[in-house]
C-alpha cells in the first residue's frame, strides 16, 4: 500500500500492564491499516501523577527524555495511546517551549539538546493522520449493533490551550471516528465527567460513585457499550464494575472497550485477537446468523 | 533667533525617571537657546506666567516646552505663547512624559532620551513658519446612527434646541432593545410605557428625519463638513401610500417560515411583518428571503388586499447623501450567543451549557420576551420546551463576562441588576416558584440598586448562590445544574425546570466595520474607543463624532441616556460658532515646482487636492498644478510622501523641520 503512515510509538507503562489490550488492539489495527509503528527506544515513564505532583522538573524532565529518545530516532510523529502520557509529553513539550529557563535545566539533566521537533499525537488524531477514507475501506463488519457512548475524561482535551485538540466541554472527534465503523453514537451528558482518576487506588469508594454516574448515563441513553481512549478511565469504567456491583448489586453492566477495540472488530479481528476478553466485564460481538 | 526651553517635572511623572535639572542645563548649550529652565508643573498658572515673562523679557523668538504630550497641553502653551506676543505656532514640545519617563526605569538613559527629544525640538522650532489657524464653516445638522434609547434621546435633545437631526436605524424600527424588555431596574415601570412615547416623539418632530431600515455606507469630509451616504433599503413597501393597516400582515400566508427576531426567536413571523405593534414607523417590511413571490412570482395576496396599492415588489435600495456637521454614535450592543459554538474567535465558548442543546436554557433578552406581556406567553411564564410552567428557575451570571480563559475579561455590569429583576418578576408572578442565582459578586452600585437586589433577595425570597456552574445537563426532564457554593464550600446540584444564563453584552456584529466606515478607533472587543477615558468620555478622537450608550461599553438605560444628552449638548457647542478654527496643519505646493503629475490627487484620502491652472497674462494656460483645499486637507502627509518632485509640504511638518531633527539626533 502506498501513503502508509509511519509513526513513532510510546507504550507507556500501562500499555504493558494493566492495559496489554490496548497495546495489543492498537499493533494489530496499525498493522491492518499499513501503519508502521516503532517504539521510542529504551523509554521512562512519561512523569504521569507521582512525578508531576511531586516535583516540576523532575515531571518535565522524565517527559522530555522521551521526546528526545524519539528524536534522536529521528521520528517527527508520535502516538502515545494512553492520555496521561499523551497529556504529559505534549504539556512538557509546551513548558519547555514557554519557559527557557527550564528548557536549559531540563537539557542539562538530559545532557542533550531540546529541538522539540516531534509531533506528540493522541490515539484520536493518530486515525485522524491514518485518514477517515482509509479506516472506511478497511472495515469489513458493519458494527450497527453498537449503540456507543464515547467517552473522553478529562486528560484527552485539556488544556485546550496545549492540546489544540476538540472541544473540551462538548467534543464529537471520536463519535465522528466510531461512525465510520457502522456503530451509532449516542447523545450523553457525561463524556467528560471525571471517572476518579487515580483515586482508583487510594478512595475506591470515590470512584464507584463517580464512576456509576458515569456508567448509568450511558445506560439511560441508550448505550450498550462504551469506548474509551485511556487506560486509566477504562481501569475505573471497566474493572471497578465489581465493586459497584458490590455497593449497588442493582447496577447493570455495560462493557467498555477501547476505541482500537472497536475498530479492531469492524477491520475483521475477533475478541480474543483484541484481548478484549481481559476485561473484567465481557464482551462479544453477535454471532452471525448463517 | 532666541530660543527659551522650559521642563516640567510634571510633579513626580517625569522628574521621578527624568533628571530635569540636568536636562534644562543641557539645553542652554543648543545653539539658539538663550534660555532654559526647570519647573515642577509648567501647565500651572505660575508656571505659564515664567514662559510669558521669559518670552518678554529675554525678547524670545520661539520656545520649547519639554513635558507631557501634545495632546494635553499644546493648547496651554501655545496660547501663553499668543498672550506673550509671539505665533503660537512658534512653540513646539519635547514628548518627555509619554515618550519618556513613562516608559523607561533607567535614569541615566531617560535624561539623556529626554536631552534628545529637547534637541531635536529646538532644531525643528527654529525653522517653523508663524501660521493662522483655518476657518471653515459649520454645517448645523447632526446625524445620530442608531435609533436605541441612546439615538432617540441624542435625536429629541439636539432637534428640541432647533438643530435638525437625521437618525438612522438598521431595524425596520426605532426602540432598540429597550422595546424588547419588560419591565425596567430598579422602579419596575414598564419600558415600553416609557419608551413609545419617546418613540412618537422622535416620529413626529418637525426637525428629526427619521430614516429606518437603513445603515450609513460611507463618510465622508471631517468636522462641521461631514458628506455622508445613507442605504436605505428597499421594504418593498410604498411608505407614502402605506397606512399601517396591517392587513397585508395578517393575510400573508408565509407563517412559520422566518424567526422574529424581536421575540428572539421564540415566535414566527410573517414575511411582511412590522417588528412589533408599537413599531416606529408602522410601515411594514417585506422579507424577500421568504416571500414566495420572489422565489416563484406568484402568490401576491398582500397585492390584493392593500387597499392603498402600496405594496411595491420591485422597489431597490436607494443611497441618499445628506450634508452633516456632527455625528453621534449610538449603535449599542448585542448578547453573547452562547447557543452556537465560536467561530474563530478569541472566545472559547461554553460547551458545558450546552450549545443551545437545551431549549429551556435561555438568555436575558429571550426571559425578557416571557415575561412581556406583549411576549409570545403574553406575560405568562411558560418554558420555551413545553409550555409548562417553571417551578424552579436557575439563573447564572457572568456567562462569558469577567472570563478570561473562556470568555470577555469585562464586566458587563448590568446583568447583576437584571438578573434580581428576572428573578424578582418570576417570584411575582409564580408565587410557589423558587427562583437561585449564582454570581460571583453583586454589582450594584447605582441609586437605588443595592436596595433593588436586597429587596430580591430579602423580600421576594430569591436563594442567591456564590459561585460558577461547572455544567448544565438534562436528566428525566429536569436541568441538572451543577456549581459551587463557595461560602458553605460545597458542591451544588439544583434540578430545575429553566435556566437564564445572563451572557456578555458585546459589540454589534458590524461595529469594527462601522467604526472604519465613519473614522473612529474601537478596542478589541469592538467598542468605540472614547478620546480620554475620564476628561473625554463622550468624544471620539475624530473631531465631530460622538458616543452615546452602550457602543462604547456595557452601559444601563440611565447611563445611557445621560451620555446621549452628553452628546447632544456636545454637537450644540460645535453648532455654537458659525465658523470653526482649525490648525493650519495642511499641505501647501509649490507651484513653481510642480510638474502636474497629480500622483497626490490620487493618494488623497481626503479628496482635498484640486487642479489649478497658471496663465500667462493673455490669459493662456502654461501648465495645470495640484492644488489643496484647506477645508478638507486633515494634514495627513500622504501627499508630501507620494510627490515625486518633493513639491509638496505640510505646513509645520516640512522636510526641513523634520531633517532637521533628524539631524539633531
Amino acid at each position: 500500500m502506498e501513503n502508509n503512515l509511519k509513526a513513532g510509538y510510546f507504550p507507556g507503562c500501562s500499555q504493558t500492564g494493566t492495559a496489554r489490550e490496548y497495546d495489543l488492539s492498537l499493533r494489530s489495527v496499525a498493522e491492518k491499516l499499513g501503519t508502521e509503528l516503532t517504539d521510542v527506544d529504551d523509554w521512562n515513564c512519561c512523569g504521569a501523577t507521582s512525578a508531576h505532583v511531586t516535583n516540576h522538573t523532575l515531571a518535565n524532565a522524565l517527559a522530555m527524555r522521551n521526546i528526545v529518545q524519539a528524536e534522536k530516532q529521528g521520528l517527527t510523529e508520535m502516538v502515545a495511546p494512553c492520555a496521561a502520557c499523551y497529556n504529559r509529553l505534549i504539556v512538557s513539550q509546551h513548558e519547555t517551549q514557554i519557559h527557557p529557563e527550564l528548557k536549559k535545566e531540563i537539557e542539562a539533566i538530559l545532557d542533550s539538546k531540546i529541538e522539540n521537533p516531534v509531533q506528540v499525537m493522541n490515539i484520536v488524531e493518530l486515525f485522524t493522520k491514518i485518514g477517515a477514507d482509509k479506516v472506511k475501506q478497511a472495515v469489513v463488519k458493519d458494527l450497527k449493533e453498537l449503540n456507543a457512548a464515547c467517552y473522553y475524561g478529562c486528560l484527552l482535551l485539556r488544556p485546550s490551550d496545549i492540546t489544540h485538540f476538540d472541544d473540551a466541554e462538548q467534543p464529537t472527534s471520536m463519535e465522528e471516528l466510531i461512525k465510520l465503523t457502522g456503530a451509532k453514537p449516542v447523545e450523553w451528558n457525561f463524556k467528560v465527567e471525571c471517572c476518579g482518576a487515580a483515586h482508583s487506588i487510594a478512595r475506591k469508594d470515590i470512584v464507584v460513585d463517580l464512576s456509576k454516574k458515569i456508567l448509568d448515563d450511558a445506560v439511560a441513553h441508550g448505550a450498550n457499550v462504551m469506548v474509551v481512549a485511556c487506560p486509566m478511565c477504562h481501569t475505573n469504567l471497566d474493572m471497578r464494575q465489581k465493586a459497584i456491583k458490590k455497593e449497588y448489586p442493582e447496577h447493570k453492566e455495560i462493557p467498555v472497550l477501547y476505541l482500537t477495540e472497536l475498530i479492531g472488530l469492524a477491520l475483521g479481528m475477533d475478541e480474543k485477537e483484541l484481548g478484549i476478553n481481559l476485561h473484567t466485564v465481557k464482551f462479544e460481538l453477535k454471532k452471525e446468523t448463517a | 533667533m532666541k530660543i527659551g526651553v522650559f521642563i516640567c517635572h510634571c510633579g513626580e511623572n517625569i522628574g521621578r525617571t527624568v533628571d530635569c535639572p540636568r536636562v534644562s542645563k543641557a539645553a542652554e548649550w543648543f545653539p539658539g537657546v538663550v534660555h532654559s529652565v526647570d519647573y515642577k508643573y509648567m501647565c500651572s498658572d505660575p508656571g505659564q506666567n515664567m514662559i510669558k515673562d521669559a518670552i518678554r523679557e529675554k525678547g524670545l523668538d520661539a520656545i520649547v516646552v519639554g513635558s507631557c504630550s501634545p495632546h494635553m497641553h499644546e493648547k496651554t502653551f501655545r496660547k501663553a505663547a499668543l498672550d506673550a506676543g509671539i505665533n503660537p505656532f512658534l512653540c513646539e514640545m519635547a514628548n518627555l512624559r509619554e515618550h519618556v519617563s513613562w516608559v523607561h526605569d533607567d535614569i541615566e538613559e531617560a535624561t539623556q532620551k529626554a536631552i534628545d527629544l529637547t534637541r531635536m525640538a529646538v532644531e525643528k522650532v527654529k525653522r517653523n513658519q508663524p501660521l493662522a489657524t483655518i476657518k471653515v464653516p459649520v454645517t448645523k445638522r447632526t446625524l445620530v446612527i442608531g435609533g436605541g434609547i441612546a439615538g432617540i434621546q441624542a435625536a429629541l435633545d439636539v432637534a428640541n434646541a432647533g438643530y435638525e437631526v437625521v437618525l438612522v436605524e438598521k431595524e425596520p424600527s426605532i426602540g432598540g432593545h429597550m422595546s424588547q424588555l419588560s419591565e425596567t431596574f430598579p422602579t419596575l415601570d414598564c419600558s415600553q410605557c416609557i419608551l413609545t412615547p419617546r418613540m412618537v416623539e422622535v416620529y413626529q418632530h418637525p426637525k428629526i428625519k427619521l430614516m429606518t431600515y437603513s445603515e450609513v455606507e460611507k463618510v465622508e469630509g471631517f468636522i462641521g463638513n461631514f458628506h455622508v451616504t445613507i442605504r436605505q433599503k428597499a421594504r418593498h413597501i410604498d411608505a407614502s401610500k402605506c397606512t399601517g393597516c396591517g392587513l397585508c400582515i395578517t393575510k400573508c400566508p408565509i407563517r412559520k417560515k422566518a424567526f422574529n427576531s424581536f421575540e428572539e426567536g421564540m415566535a414566527y413571523r410573517p414575511a411582511v411583518y412590522v417588528p412589533f405593534p408599537q413599531a416606529v414607523p408602522n410601515i411594514p417590511v417585506i422579507d424577500e428571503t421568504v416571500c414566495t413571490y420572489y422565489k416563484n412570482g406568484k402568490c401576491g395576496v398582500c397585492v390584493k388586499v392593500c387597499g392603498r396599492e402600496a405594496i411595491m415588489f420591485d422597489q431597490q435600495d436607494k443611497l441618499v447623501t445628506e450634508e452633516i456637521g456632527a455625528i453621534i454614535m449610538a449603535t449599542g450592543y448585542k448578547l453573547y450567543d452562547i447557543s452556537k459554538k465560536p467561530d474563530d474567535s478569541f472566545i472559547k465558548g461554553y460547551g458545558e451549557y450546552g450549545y443551545g442543546k437545551y431549549k429551556d436554557v435561555i438568555d436575558g433578552l429571550q426571559f425578557e420576551r416571557i415575561a412581556s406581556a406583549s411576549g409570545p406567553t403574553s406575560g405568562e411564564f411558560k418554558r420555551p420546551s413545553d409550555g409548562k410552567e417553571p417551578k424552579k428557575v436557575v439563573f447564572i451570571q457572568c456567562v462569558g463576562s469577567r472570563d478570561d480563559s473562556k470568555g470577555f475579561s469585562y464586566c458587563s455590569k448590568i446583568c447583576c441588576m437584571y438578573t434580581a429583576k428576572h428573578a424578582m418578576l418570576y417570584k411575582h408572578k409564580v408565587h410557589d416558584g423558587e427562583a437561585y442565582v449564582f454570581y460571583m459578586d453583586i454589582r450594584s452600585g447605582g441609586k437605588m440598586y443595592e436596595e433593588f437586589v436586597r429587596r430580591a433577595i430579602e423580600e421576594d425570597g430569591v436563594k442567591y448562590v456564590r459561585g460558577r456552574v461547572s455544567k448544565v445537563y438534562e436528566q428525566n426532564g429536569k436541568y441538572i445544574v451543577k456549581g459551587e457554593d463557595t461560602i458553605a464550600g460545597m458542591p451544588v446540584e439544583i434540578e430545575a425546570d429553566m435556566v437564564v444564563l445572563a451572557t456578555a453584552m458585546i459589540a454589534q456584529e458590524n461595529a469594527s466595520t462601522l467604526a472604519q466606515t465613519v473614522g473612529i478607533p474601537y478596542d478589541k472587543y469592538g467598542f468605540f474607543n472614547e478620546a480620554h477615558p475620564k476628561l473625554r468620555p463622550i468624544e471620539s478622537t475624530t473631531g465631530g463624532i460622538f458616543l452615546a450608550g452602550a457602543c462604547q461599553s456595557p452601559k444601563d438605560i440611565p447611563e445611557s441616556v445621560a451620555m446621549a444628552s452628553a452628546a447632544a449638548a456636545k454637537t450644540m457647542v460645535l453648532f455654537g460658532s458659525d465658523m470653526l478654527e482649525r490648525e493650519p496643519v495642511v499641505a501647501r505646493v509649490n507651484e513653481l515646482l510642480c510638474g502636474g503629475c497629480f500622483y497626490c490627487r490620487k493618494v488623497c484620502p481626503y479628496s482635498a487636492i484640486e487642479v489649478r491652472e497658471i496663465k500667462d497674462r493673455n490669459g493662456v494656460v502654461i501648465k495645470e498644478v495640484a492644488y489643496v483645499n484647506d477645508g478638507l486637507c486633515q494634514g495627513c502627509g500622504t501627499c508630501t510622501a507620494t510627490c515625486p518632485s518633493k513639491s509638496v509640504e505640510l505646513m509645520g511638518f516640512t522636510n526641513e523641520q523634520i531633517f532637521a531633527q533628524i539631524a539633531a539626533l
